[in-house]
């Protein structure tokens, strides 16, 4: 039953509506064998959702799914078993020792007895815990924690790996160690969908998706999707009066959007050359100093605040 | 179903149990403590009732009368009046219950043939148990006026008179006629209902609430094994718990055990499993600890102490309650741990309601099976 050359997983129109509302709204894509696959969208915008439906978690209303070959609604125990799950939430037993959590969810798993044991070494070695077996879940820091329910969730080598949120409320340090494990595990060939909110994140992956209102918006290469983006010109812009510049800038055609970015504006043109020189313009005319103006690559956050806001033009 | 998964459940749930001290430590205290406290306070005795007499009389027979009063483990004499004001005022204050008034011409009467009065005052604001000193205090006149009556008789006949009926009573099972004998088999029995209900009640709802059940349900693990597995960690806590509260009842309480103690175990680990079953189900219902544990305790407090025949007795309820009282398990079990402990009675006449009971746990097994099965809201 099981293919190793079809893609890892497959939806297709899939949607479900909780009520009236429609949390996920036809939403069809791919993922091969050993990708790193991520799902990016705001808080509330149908991510957990798509996961949870994949994870055999939640029914969906209609269209088709499958994962590891698999087909969603039909066979949710055998996805199961090929699958490891991580919830956005800290979902392990925080009164139970670091081994306790390892060994029981090992054992649910259904690990074969004689690879018990080097599993349980090979999770403790890989979130850095082999010193902690003993301590009690409750005690460890938040990057620990976090990399002991990957552990828990891979203790059984599932084929695909589903990451809800992995990093929110861990420290960038941890982030990014978390990250490297992320790499790791892809390249022994298992394949990971991973959720964030994280910009930064998203370009780590190899194939991006952008969820948005529960329908999916963008989908390709993180590069690509900049490079998509780029028929917009971006300037990086920093002047004497920020508020004001905004507000000048706003309402000014040919300038496409305005947002603040660190100590200065991203602004959006639709032509590069006449953009600078009506900026210019605008600007001497307001009396506003111009500190520092220079046309930039688009970052993941510039792609996704500029997609949703295209979103919200086409439906508002 | 897969037992090394049951398993895993189980000692992962034990392991809960044994970490969480204050909760262990209420488990088993809570049996020890509401033995004591129901045993105790829920005597349905009616003895060494307050009583004042107000002797007009002053004769022999009047005294002698006192004297047997007096004697009585039923009553309790609190004084003596000289009027029916002091009557009136005691009962008003509730120190005495009962008053006696013995009037002048009590041995006049008696002595004469006649009818010899004696004015009873009772408390009738608790109706039990002024019904129950009544008739004490009627058994002991009319026990007493017979007595002087037969003696005055003999002595004018010369010779005994034989009583035409002489009923001698013989009383099986408890014969003592003590309640506690009655009370704390059914106890055992109503309380472990809820004690084993209450214990579960928390489990699912915990895990949805810690996140873990989102967790566990994307796992392998079928719904029948975590219910299975967590109900066995629990069934270790709940023999103990029943094992508490027999040895107090027959070692605090000297009530009788006369049936065979393998027939109890074996009774009580099938109704235990039901009732476990019972706070596993409810607390998949909840979802929340609080409300779980609400919900385990109005469905299982109320039916077990007022429904189950524990207290009162089921023939003397309505029809329509009596029809809800056949599904009440704790109905069958205090009958079983009655018919144990007090009948010394076996398999052999309690099958039926072991029966109910085994049914009743596979039931509502299926039920949270059925309930657990059901994904995320």
């Amino acid at each position: 039953m099981t293919s190793t050359n079809g893609p890892a997983l497959e939806i297709r129109d899939l949607v479900k509506k909780f009520g009236d509302f429609t949390a996920v709204d036809h939403v069809s894509f791919q993922v091969a064998q050993g990708e790193i696959f991520g799902f990016l969208g705001p808080n509330g915008a149908g991510k957990s959702t798509v996961i949870r439906m994949l994870c055999g978690l939640l029914t969906p209303t209609s269209g088709w799914g499958a994962v590891a070959g698999f087909d969603v609604a039909k066979h949710p125990e055998e996805i199961r078993k090929n699958i490891g799950y991580m919830s956005q939430k800290f979902s392990l037993y925080d009164d139970l020792s670091v081994e306790q959590n390892i060994d029981f969810f090992s054992r649910i798993y259904s690990v074969p007895k004689a690879l018990r044991a080097e599993r349980k070494e090979y999770v403790l070695r890989m979130a850095g815990l082999t010193d902690r077996r003993t301590t009690v879940t409750r005690l460890l820091a938040g990057g620990w924690k976090q990399r002991l329910a990957l552990g828990c969730a891979i203790v059984h080598s599932p084929r695909i790996l589903f990451l809800d949120e992995p990093t929110s409320g861990v420290d960038p340090i941890a982030r990014r160690s978390f990250w490297d494990l992320i790499y790791q595990l892809a390249e022994g060939g298992q394949t990971i969908l991973v959720t964030t909110h994280y910009m930064d994140e998203a370009e780590y992956c190899h194939r991006l998706a952008l969820i948005y209102r529960g329908k999916l918006i963008a989908l390709g290469v993180p590069e690509q999707l900049k490079r998509d983006l780029s028929s917009h010109k971006l300037l990086q812009l920093e002047t004497s009066d920020l508020l004001g510049t905004m507000r000048a800038l706003e309402s000014e055609p040919g300038v496409l959007d305005v947002a603040v970015f660190g100590a200065g504006l991203h602004v959006n043109v639709d032509d590069l050359a006449a953009g600078i020189d009506r900026i210019r313009q605008v600007l001497a005319q307001h009396k506003i100093q111009i500190k520092r103006m220079e046309p930039i690559q688009p970052s993941m956050e510039d792609v996704f605040v500029g997609l949703i806001e295209a979103e919200e033009q086409k439906n508002p | 179903m897969s037992i090394r998964r049951i398993r895993a459940m189980f000692e992962k749930e034990f392991r809960h149990i044994l970490r969480d001290s204050r909760s262990l430590i209420m488990a088993l205290f809570l049996p020890l403590f509401q033995m004591l406290l129901f045993g105790y306070a829920l005597n349905l005795d009616v003895d060494r009732i307050p009583t004042m007499i107000y002797d007009a009389d002053q004769s022999t027979d009047s005294r002698a009368l006192i004297a047997r009063i007096h004697g009585s483990r039923f009553f309790e004499i609190q004084g003596y009046a000289t009027n029916y004001a002091d009557i009136e005022k005691g009962i008003d204050r509730s120190k005495v219950l009962l008053g006696i008034v013995i009037p002048r011409n009590y041995s006049q009467h008696l002595n004469s043939g006649a009818r010899a009065n004696v004015q009873i005052l009772l408390d009738g604001s608790d109706s039990n148990t002024a019904s129950i000193a009544l008739s004490y205090v009627e058994g002991l006149l009319q026990n007493y006026a017979l007595q002087v009556r037969s003696a005055g008789q003999e002595r004018l006949a010369g010779m005994p008179i034989v009583a035409p009926v002489d009923a001698r009573l013989r009383v099986w099972y408890n014969s003592t006629l003590q309640s506690t004998n009655y009370i704390v088999p059914g106890l055992i029995a109503a309380m472990m209902m809820v004690i084993a209900a209450l214990l579960t009640s928390l489990t699912v709802a915990r895990e949805w609430e810690m996140g873990t059940m989102e967790q566990l349900l994307s796992t392998p693990v079928r719904a029948g094994e975590i219910v299975l597995g967590k109900m066995s960690a629990f069934f270790v806590v709940g023999l103990v718990d029943t094992t508490i509260a027999v040895l107090v009842g027959i070692f605090v309480y000297g009530v009788p055990f006369r049936g065979n103690v393998l027939m109890l175990a074996f009774s009580t680990m099938i109704f235990l499993s039901g009732a476990f079953f019972w706070g596993i189900l409810v607390s998949a219902l909840a979802r929340t600890q609080l409300f779980a544990f609400q919900l385990g305790l109005v469905t299982t407090f109320l039916p077990s102490f007022l429904l189950s025949g524990f207290l009162y007795a089921i023939e003397n309820m309505p029809v329509p309650i009596q029809v809800i009282t056949h599904v009440v398990p704790a109905r069958y079990f205090v009958t079983i741990v009655r018919g144990i402990f007090l009948k010394g009675i076996g398999m052999s006449l309690l099958w039926g309601q072991v029966l109910f009971l085994a049914a009743f746990s596979f039931l509502v097994f299926l039920a949270a099976e059925r309930r657990m099965r059901q994904k995320l809201a």
